[in-house]
């Protein structure tokens, strides 16, 4: 009888880069939705930053309420993309099976899942930080003065560090629950 | 003592028994199996829907453990292997066949064929040039570059019977493999699947209740309430045949 021999299989980075991007690209509009609610939550929070870096908007009353605000933003936006992700776990219920079934471990779906959620949070932070600075930027000229060069670009470096910061944090559970999913889910025809 | 007895075993499973659910709800789907499949062999898994064909897959392809007794696939139990060691088996020794096909729906055929190859540790381009000559095999070297939504259910289950002979495994495990497929669509699976079987001497344990399948297969087990309830050979079906 033939003896298996076992060796540690991992494959590269990018085997599972390309599977997330695949995944990304055919949910696309559903994947664009959970990216615009991170630029969102992202958005609000740098125009919050670019607010609060002028003096006159930086009394003491307004800045903690500022705050309570970007934060509770922050939190909703991580809720929602936590719950989109979740959902898409469930969704792929027989799909993480399967690939199981073709040998991947636990760490492959994992990757994949933070990939992805890294790809949506980029872009959607990205997005988010340019369009809430410039525009807070915008407004802030047309009435009380322009906030500077300064302001802007820490704004849109720290608003998109967070949102990704963000993203990943939400892209814990669910990409443990993918993990979890037995691979003899791949069998049920009833799901 | 006929042939096969002297066979290699690549499957072994003592007393398997596996329940779901707990108490009052508890499920006996396998109670108590005990069997061995050689090597080579076209093997037919029959019975009745919910007798537990598939759970008895799940215990043979190490997809799931049971409850009491053990599963050896090449004399290795597989209770005893590490989560990474499971991968690997299913990697390398197992080629699993679904009813419902299972592509990777947003991947190209020759991506879900180049998928376990990949997983094995082969470059790209290694992977590529053995998928391309797999697809060729099954007959759908036209259709590398689509996405199995863009294929029919035949040949969405040929990419998987490909997909399946990715790592030269040597045994495929094909649940209900014609079960969403019609009456031609799935003779061809069948011949392709024996085809395979003949050329290059993989272990084909097929779950069905196509009776289609019993033709091809070298043995046949019957399977019912989670207990094998007859095993026939090749000779015994022949015997049947000429009878009637
Ligand atoms: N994941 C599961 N949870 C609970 N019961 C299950 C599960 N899978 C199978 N069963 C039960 O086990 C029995 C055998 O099922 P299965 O192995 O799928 O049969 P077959 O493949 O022969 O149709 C059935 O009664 C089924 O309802
Ligand atoms: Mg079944």
């Amino acid at each position: 009888m033939k003896q298996t021999e076992f060796k540690n299989v991992d494959p590269p980075m990018w085997v599972a880069w390309n599977q997330a991007k695949a995944s990304i690209r055919v949910r696309f509009l559903r994947m664009l939705i959970t990216s615009l609610g991170v630029a969102l939550g992202i958005a609000f929070f740098c125009s919050m930053q670019v607010l609060s870096s002028t003096p006159t908007h930086g009394g003491m009353q307004s800045q903690a309420q500022m705050q309570w605000l970007t934060g509770t933003s922050l939190v909703m936006c991580l809720v929602g993309v936590t719950n989109s992700m979740l959902m898409s776990v469930t969704e792929r219920y027989r799909e993480i099976g399967t690939i199981k079934c073709l040998g991947a471990s636990d760490s492959f779906i994992v990757k994949v899942f933070f990939l992805e959620a890294l790809l949506l949070g980029a872009l959607g932070s990205l997005g988010g930080s340019l369009i809430g600075s410039l525009l807070i930027a915008l407004v802030m000229s047309a009435t009380t003065g322009s906030p500077g060069l300064v302001p802007i670009v820490h704004a849109i470096v720290v608003g998109t560090l967070v949102g990704i910061l963000m993203t990943v944090l939400a892209a814990i559970a669910p990409a443990v629950q993918a993990a979890k999913m037995p691979a003899a889910a791949a069998l049920r025809v009833d799901v | 003592m006929s042939l096969l007895d002297q066979r290699e075993v690549v499957v072994r499973t003592v007393d398997v028994v596996k329940q779901y659910g707990e108490g009052e709800a508890a499920v006996r789907a396998l109670n108590g199996v005990t069997c061995e499949i050689y090597t080579g062999e076209y093997l037919s898994i029959m019975g009745p829907s919910g007798s537990g064909k598939s759970t008895l897959f799940n215990m043979i392809g190490g997809l799931d453990k049971p409850n009491e007794g053990s599963v050896f696939v090449n004399s290795v139990d597989i209770a005893q292997l590490t989560p990474k060691e499971l991968a690997f088996l299913r990697c390398h020794t197992i080629g699993y066949i679904f009813q419902t096909f299972n592509l990777i729906s947003v991947r190209t055929a020759l991506e879900n064929v180049t998928l376990p190859m990949l997983f094995a540790g082969l470059t790209p381009e290694e992977a590529d040039e053995r998928g391309i000559k797999l697809l060729d095999l099954v007959g759908l070297v036209h259709r590398l570059h689509h996405r199995p939504s863009e294929l029919s259910g035949g040949q969405q289950q040929r990419v998987a019977i490909a997909r399946s002979l990715a790592n030269n495994p040597s045994i495929i495990l094909a649940d209900e493999p014609t079960g969403n497929l019609d009456l031609k669509t799935g003779q061809e699976i069948i011949d392709l699947l024996r085809s395979l079987n003949e050329e290059r001497g993989v272990t084909i344990i097929s779950a069905t209740h196509d009776h289609k399948m019993l033709d091809v297969s070298d043995r046949i087990f019957h399977i019912r309430d989670g207990q094998l309830a007859l095993v026939e050979t090749r000779e015994e079906l022949d015997k049947h045949k000429a009878l009637a």
